[in-house]
């Protein structure tokens, strides 16, 4: 499998993304240019985290007319699988991909610490393996990340089983239902706001990153 | 002629933002306030021509880009100078 990292300007963890992919799990793994129209044969894509554009407007606003995400949608809607993680999340919610929006912490408050997840929703291919009963620690880094969803929409994500994690112990930054990650309707697009990258190797943390990722990755 | 977009939160979304300028504001003596709810203000500088196409196209640039239809709402009004 080879991973396309979607480098914009103003990303700032598609470096750690791409190491973790290439050099803690062993996949081919390329940095993509978002003025580029190509995906080069990616077989996975994932839109790390960061600040695209300066998140001027919204975060994600304008990254998401960014040339290379006319591919992004074309592969998504071939069948191929995207992942977003904090920004990408937030790129991908404004593509369209995944249904909702992520606004303003609830605390006024940029967040940069751990939080527990669990893992919901149906059997998926992004959280196959993963313990649904254990809590993962992970990093936050984060302005915007209160996930909000309107009713009906919340009824359907929760009907459909596409809510992939819930903040497990406190509910960081007020998300609704404590949502930390959903997969889009045709549960090949998946976005988290939390950061499995910077807690993949017991060096950064307890590893818990790693079971994330790898699972994420479904390797 | 210019047009003038505001893009506010949608009713029951909340803005923690307001919250923080209303209770400043009451702090500040101005108990009155019942509620702060924050925006956006954009304008646009558009040639001059037909008011009814303009706006059409400043409510698709809003639809497209401007606002975010899942929590925000816009309004756009035209006017002849900034």
């Amino acid at each position: 499998m080879k991973v396309g990292v979607v480098v914009f300007p103003g990303s700032n963890c598609d470096e750690d993304t791409l190491h973790v992919v290439r050099d803690v799990f062993g996949h081919p793994a390329q940095l993509l240019w978002h003025k580029d129209r190509d995906l080069k044969g990616s077989d996975y894509v994932i839109l790390p985290g960061g600040f695209a554009h300066g998140d001027y407007l919204r975060c994600g606003a304008i990254a998401r007319f960014s040339p290379v995400m006319e591919e992004v949608v074309a592969f998504a809607g071939r069948g191929g699988p995207v992942l977003g993680i904090c920004n990408g999340f937030q790129i991908l919610t404004e593509a369209g991909l995944l249904p909702g929006a992520l606004l303003h912490n609830a605390g006024q408050s940029f967040l940069c610490r751990d939080v527990l997840l669990r893992v919901d929703g149906s059997p998926n291919r992004f959280t196959g393996g993963l313990s649904r009963t254990a809590t993962f620690r992970l990093p936050i880094a984060h302005m915007d990340g209160r996930y909000f969803i309107d009713d009906e929409g919340r009824r359907r994500l929760e009907g459909e089983g596409r809510v992939l994690f819930r903040y497990a112990d406190d509910n960081p930054n007020g998300s609704l239902a404590a949502i930390a990650g959903v997969l889009g309707e045709g549960r090949n697009v998946a976005g988290l706001m939390p950061h499995p990258e910077r807690n993949a190797e017991p060096v950064l943390g307890n590893g818990d990153g790693r079971a994330v990722f790898a699972a994420l990755l479904g390797s | 002629m210019v047009a003038r977009v505001y893009i506010t939160l949608k009713p029951g979304v909340l803005d923690p933002a307001g919250k923080a300028v209303e209770s400043s504001l009451h702090t500040l003596g101005f108990q009155d306030v019942a509620s702060v709810r924050l925006g956006k203000y954009i304008e646009l500088e558009l040639p001059e021509g037909d008011g009814t196409a303009a706006k059409a196209r400043v409510e698709e640039m809003c639809r497209k880009l401007l606002a975010n239809t899942v929590v925000e709402n816009y309004r756009v009004e035209l006017g002849s100078e900034r």
